[in-house]
């Protein structure tokens, strides 16, 4: 198993219960899961997910999660 | 359709046809080349030789959607080069319909500390009455706007300036009315207000009654169009309703960029800010719905805008403290100075609605101001009283009226994040290289509506690209800054482009359109190349103004001190710099 943390933003956020946006939740991940199984787990409709962070960085859902990851996911935003 | 010239000198004025060269030109395509060809690069942008020009774009006015936005050109007393700033406004519906292509403004009175309104009504042609406005000056605008419409009735449209201007401030934007009749939306950036306030112009009233409207060649075309535009704005998750920006407002933002490294925080000092969720879309849209009782979605700032993206901030007792709070002036108030207190960034926000300041050179001033010590980091409370005192013109608050590069000289900072004299906006350059080539090389000084570049380094609209890398973005910007220079020229607000960049139909909706106005056939090619040629001039006029490629830098401190979190710096050398322009 592995230990990250997710923060899920905007509109995403009830799918982590009652939080405020972009609060970090940790959740347990079986070993050598990808961000697309934990987008899975957490049955978020594929199409609202637009923009997954991993550490800062910016990723697919074929990115393999490491120990200590931090995820942060987003629907489509805009602004300027 | 008209050029109306109004001469400050003596408070006279002249309606002519708009001359050929300007025919097929709106918004910035107009007052770049309008500046271009009348005002000497060199004069002191205060003073009796620089222009004020306000032009329409080629769509305001007419039924398009999310089309009213009105430009002002003018030389810039912060930048010393050439300016576009725009706005959403009724104001500029009004122009449009009014058949003014452009209205510029000329000349200087020789009476000093005196102020004159004009008002614009339709008399078989635009006409301009003259009115002393001296006895409104020194007042907030929240106190002045009320008096204006009861002056004339209350269907005008309201173009203003504010204190900030009248102290003669590099920061001070030109303002105009919402849709609640309230001063708010602004040409905020580059300092035109002070550029108005200079020729002794308080405010610009228009009164459209009886006016034609807008002039379309090919009707069918544009219905056409517009129908494509309106069904792109509806279906994109960004920009249809309850989507992103409607729920949100461009504040939904803050989040995004805080974890991508790039929310440039406690003066340009880290990527990231620990208070960003408190100041945030999210945030804003909670506290209103508890304080509300209810959810409140975000409303339009001008006629027939269908995305809607402007919120309002609501104190505790459920009372209004600012419409609206843009994630630009939530990010300057709020992170660069470290303040997490939305209230009080609200509060600032209005403040500088009041005074009449930029809120993002507000922000990166204050930031730099507590820097040097003036107060510290997170004091939003002193924050608020430096804003009353560049309202009040004290020695100090003309100091930070002066903008953030000379607060930064006054104090002898070396972080100071300006190109070209202005400060930059939202977005970190050492973690989003794009936009910090937009940033150096804009003709605009630090700007990152020049070309967007977010939008596929971030957003993940048209297309995917790595912010962190330098790769390809040289002529990313250049493209975003073409495109841009035309879709400020066509009235519509530069947030249709995260519809029509991704859905094609949508981004020929908008050529039709302007076909259609026009009866030309122009090509989505052809856009390309008049949006690069407005570059062009304004380029020209900034090298003959003294400010060429050797200006077109980000600052030395963003070249060696590494941004935490990802550690990088602006990595990107001045052969690609220059190659931005070099390959238009
Ligand atoms: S999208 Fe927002 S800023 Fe643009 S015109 Fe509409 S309300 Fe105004």
């Amino acid at each position: 198993m592995l230990k990250i943390k997710v923060k899920l933003y905007a509109t995403l956020s009830s799918f982590l219960g009652d939080v405020a946006s972009g609060t970090p939740v940790e959740m347990d991940m079986p070993a050598e899961s990808t961000l697309g199984s934990l987008v899975e787990l957490l049955k978020l409709p594929l199409d609202e997910v637009k923009i997954c962070f991993v550490n800062g960085h910016i990723v697919e859902l074929e990115q393999v999660l490491k120990e200590g990851d931090e995820v942060g996911i987003f629907p489509p935003v805009g602004g300027g | 359709m008209f050029f109306v010239r109004v001469n400050m000198t003596d408070r006279t004025f002249k309606v002519e046809e708009t001359p050929a060269a300007y025919k097929y030109l709106g918004g910035r395509g107009l007052t770049s080349n309008v500046i271009a060809n009348e005002v000497s690069p060199l004069c002191h942008a205060l003073g009796p030789n620089n222009k004020l020009v306000f032009s329409p774009g080629i769509l305001t006015g007419t039924s398009a959607p999310t089309s009213a936005r009105i430009s002002i050109g003018g030389k810039s007393p912060l930048t010393g080069g050439i300016k576009e700033s725009n706005a959403g406004t009724s104001w500029a519906a009004d122009l449009g319909v009014m058949n003014i292509q452009g209205l510029v403004i000329e000349g200087q009175p020789a009476e000093k500390g005196q102020y004159w309104g004009i008002s614009v009504i339709w008399d078989g042609k635009p006409k301009v009455e003259f009115f002393d406005a001296t006895q409104y000056t020194g007042k907030v605008l929240s106190e002045i706007y009320p008096a204006m419409y009861a002056k004339f009735s209350d269907k005008v449209s309201v173009c203003s300036i504010g204190m900030a201007a009248e102290h003669g401030y590099s920061n001070s934007g030109v303002v105009f009315n919402d849709m609640k009749k309230r001063p708010t939306r602004y040409s905020g950036r580059g300092g035109l207000g002070a550029v108005m306030a200079s020729k002794g112009l308080k405010f610009i009233v228009l009164n459209r009654a009886g006016a034609p409207g807008m002039q379309i060649v090919d009707k069918a075309l544009f219905e056409e169009g517009r129908k494509e535009m309106i069904s792109a704005l509806r279906t994109h998750a960004v920009t249809k309703p309850k989507g992103a920006l409607n729920s949100y407002g461009t504040a939904v933002l803050i989040n995004i960029l805080n974890e991508a490294g790039g929310l440039p925080t406690r003066n340009f000092s880290s990527g990231r800010f620990k208070g960003a969720p408190m100041i945030a879309g999210e945030a804003i849209f909670e506290s209103n719905k508890t304080r509300k009782g209810k959810e409140v979605y975000n409303h339009s700032c001008s006629p027939g805008c269908i995305i809607q993206c402007s919120n309002t901030v609501y104190d505790a007792q459920g009372e209004e403290i600012t419409s609206c709070l843009e994630y630009e002036s939530a990010w300057s108030l709020g992170a660069d100075c470290e303040i997490d207190n939305l209230d009080d960034v609200a509060l600032m926000n209005a403040l500088c609605n009041d005074y009449g300041l930029d809120t993002i050179e507000t922000g990166t001033t204050i930031a730099v101001a507590m820097e040097a010590g003036v107060i510290p980091f997170g004091d939003s409370k002193g924050a608020i009283n430096l804003i009353h005192e560049m309202g009040k013109g004290t020695p100090q608050g003309r100091i930070l009226g002066a903008g953030t590069a000379t607060t930064g000289r006054v104090y002898g900072m070396t972080r100071v994040p300006v190109v070209k004299g202005q400060s930059m906006p939202a977005y970190e350059p050492r973690a989003i290289k794009g936009i910090g080539i937009t940033y150096a090389t804009s003709t605009m000084g630090a700007d990152h509506t020049a070309g967007y570049t977010i939008a596929p380094e971030i957003m993940g609209v048209m297309g995917k690209q790595d912010p962190l890398s330098s790769e390809g973005k040289a002529a990313l910007s250049r493209a975003f800054q073409a495109t841009t220079a035309f879709l400020d020229s066509t009235g519509h607000c530069l947030f249709i482009a995260f519809a029509i960049l991704d859905i094609a139909s949508g981004y020929q909706g908008m050529v039709d359109e302007i076909n259609g106005v026009f009866g030309t056939s122009w090509t989505a090619e052809d856009i390309l190349k008049q949006g690069g040629d407005i570059l062009k001039v304004e380029r020209k006029f900034n090298e003959e103004a003294g400010i060429g490629k050797e200006a077109d830098r980000v600052p030395e401190f963003m070249k060696t001190e590494p941004l935490p979190p990802h550690n990088t710096v602006f990595d990107v050398s001045d052969d690609t710099l220059d190659s931005v322009f070099g390959e238009l």
